[in-house]
């Protein structure tokens, strides 16, 4: 789970110097505890200054936002698929529950005057919708896994598709045309950052521990007292929850949403992510939700071309880093304090032994 | 129903389908004992051992503390001071010996308490604190099984059911283990003991059960047993 990031000692060629150079970086990055705190508070400045004075293009804006919302979805992905090792393939389910109860709200029920002020609260109520369907998704996980549970999660993606394109209130197939851009760079910003806090703790934290055991051995949990379907149920409720507030944003920046925007391409999109970025980690999630969107973009130019190359870089990655970016490994600044006392006592013991090597 | 036994098996079957794995065995285990199950492969011993810990859905009745254990989940049953060290040991391979010992005690809520029972296992097993930020799939297989045992006390076991502790060790490393098992038992622990090295098993029991296709052939105390002709030529190599 903790990955040692320590430049190895060992010479190294000069044609190798520039990838030592680039490690080195990577790794003051990793590992300094400092770039914490400076990427919240510079980030939430940014955030307010560069829509406020146009530092970058609208277009760019958008990528950014988009960026938001796909991390906030692939670091909620990996709680399932990742740190509980089931495969759940619907999460464009739970983000559509999110998408139209905030798309009701804003388009139906509130006054225009207090769209803005009441949003928070809008993402919110998207958030709370989809943990409630998430919990009903749970109880069959209580007694299916691995591929059967895949499966149920696909039905759901169905179910939650056609139930939207027969109900005639919601728009039916046709969708929420008109609904405001409500979801701004602040805002996309502090969502994100929630999502990644409240999963990191969750993850760290004794249920988070729980969660790792099921995906290691579910019946020696069960024997160590672990209450699993407790467990499931929290991290399928937390994780929905989080699917929902993305499929919020994602309304009111699209400012149209139709059932046919939650099918299966869509989950399979945060699934690549989740991959992309490796299972088990949450760097790896901000790494990769990154990493694909950027890349879809630059590659537009492209044309036609880009769903081949696209797909024929996942492949070559698979194949030179089967774990993806950052595969059961975790920047140290992303890891609470106890974990790091931990690394800090396993390197002073490997000291201690110089170098012999253990068990 | 209750005959003053700490753990009381009465008529238990346990069914995979149509296949009787566990056919109306009963038997006893006092306080402070160790008690040995032995048999060949497929003769039910795992099968009852699930059966107790609530993985396994069974006919029949298991008293515990002269409590019914029916119906109960495994988790709870946990928490009523039943653990077992599973068959294979069960370690999670990617979180560290001390997360591993920490998910034991996923339910008690006496902090004092545990930071005293993490001291008992560490000094039970020195290794396992030289190895407490190493990640559970990177230690041997000895290592590991004495992590599980490790587990077993964190979680407040009063009784202790072990599923083939040594399964896949060195002899030297079974002799480490089954030391182990006499220092906790010695310590107030009730050993209920599943095994296939019949040797090693009723030396250290005080009384044994042999069985033999789901059925409890013959029983005694440890010293009987390994004493018994038939045990001998059945398990014991003559």
């Amino acid at each position: 789970m903790i990955m040692d990031n320590t430049p190895s000692s060992t010479p190294v060629s000069k044609g190798h110097a520039l990838v030592q150079q680039l490690k080195m970086q990577w790794d003051r990055i990793a590992n300094n505890r400092k770039v914490f705190p400076i990427v919240l508070v510079v980030g939430f400045i940014l955030s307010i200054l560069v829509p406020r004075f146009g530092l970058v293009n609208e277009y760019v804006q958008l990528i950014i936002i988009y960026i938001g919302i796909n991390i906030i979805l692939t670091t909620s992905l990996n709680l399932i698929n990742g740190y509980m090792g089931e495969f759940s393939v619907g999460h464009a389910g739970f983000m559509a529950v999110g998408a139209y109860v905030s798309a009701i709200f804003t388009t139906k029920l509130l006054p225009e005057n207090l769209l803005a002020a009441f949003f928070p609260l809008v993402v919110l109520a998207g958030g709370i919708g989809a943990a409630l369907v998430g919990l009903l998704v749970s109880v069959p996980s209580f007694k299916t896994r691995g591929d059967y549970l895949a499966i149920v999660t696909l039905a759901f993606n169905m179910i939650v598709k056609s139930v939207i394109e027969n109900i005639e209130a919601i728009g039916g197939p046709r969708g929420i045309p008109g609904i405001a851009k409500l979801t701004t760079l602040p805002w996309t910003f502090f969502w994100t950052v929630l999502a990644i806090l409240v999963i990191r703790n969750f993850v760290y934290s004794n249920y988070g521990r729980g969660v790792q055991s099921i995906r290691e051995d579910e019946i020696a949990s069960d024997l160590m007292g672990v209450n699993t379907n407790k467990v499931k149920l929290l991290a399928f409720t937390l994780s929905s929850f989080f699917a929902g507030v993305a499929g919020a944003l994602f309304a009111h920046v699209l400012q149209f949403i139709s059932p046919k925007v939650f099918d299966i391409l869509k989950s399979t999109d945060v699934l690549i992510m989740v991959y992309l970025g490796g299972i088990g980690s949450i760097t790896g999630s901000i790494l990769g939700a990154t990493a694909y969107t950027v890349l879809l973009e630059v590659l537009r130019p492209f044309g036609m071309w880009r769903m081949v190359l696209m797909p024929l870089m996942l492949v070559l990655l698979m194949i030179f880093r089967p774990r993806g970016i950052m595969g059961m490994s975790e920047f140290r600044w992303l890891i609470p304090g106890f974990d790091l006392y931990a690394i800090k006592y396993w390197r002073r013991k490997k000291e201690v032994s110089s170098g012999t090597p253990t068990s | 129903m209750s005959n003053g036994a700490y753990l009381s098996i009465q008529d238990l079957s346990v069914s995979y389908g149509n296949i009787k794995a566990v056919k109306n065995i009963s038997f006893d285990v006092m306080e402070g004992e160790i008690v040995t199950l032995i048999g060949a492969n497929g003769a039910g011993k795992s099968s009852t051992l699930r059966a107790i810990s609530g993985m396994l859905p069974y006919t029949g009745h298991i008293m515990f503390k002269g409590a019914s254990l029916a119906k109960i989940p495994a988790d709870k049953i946990v928490g009523m001071g039943i653990a077992q060290v599973p068959e294979g040991r069960g370690i999670f391979g990617s979180l560290t010996v001390l997360e591993n010992l920490k998910l034991a005690t996923w339910q008690r809520k006496d902090k004092a308490e545990v930071a005293k029972d993490y001291e008992r296992v560490f000094a039970i097993f020195p290794r396992l604190e030289e190895r407490k930020v190493q990640l559970g799939g990177t230690l041997s297989g000895g290592e590991q099984q004495m992590l599980a045992v490790g587990r077993a006390l964190m979680s407040r076991g009063q009784m202790v059911l072990l599923d083939e502790p040594s399964m896949g060790l060195s002899p030297v490393l079974v002799r480490e283990i089954f030391r182990v098992i006499k220092e906790i038992n010695a310590s107030g622990t009730t050993v209920l003991l599943v095994e296939q090295n019949a040797n090693m098993a009723l030396r250290t029991a005080q009384r044994g059960y042999v069985l033999e296709t789901g059925t409890i052939a013959f029983s005694g105390t440890g010293d009987e047993l390994l004493h018994d002709t038939r045990v001998r030529e059945a398990y014991l190599g003559g």
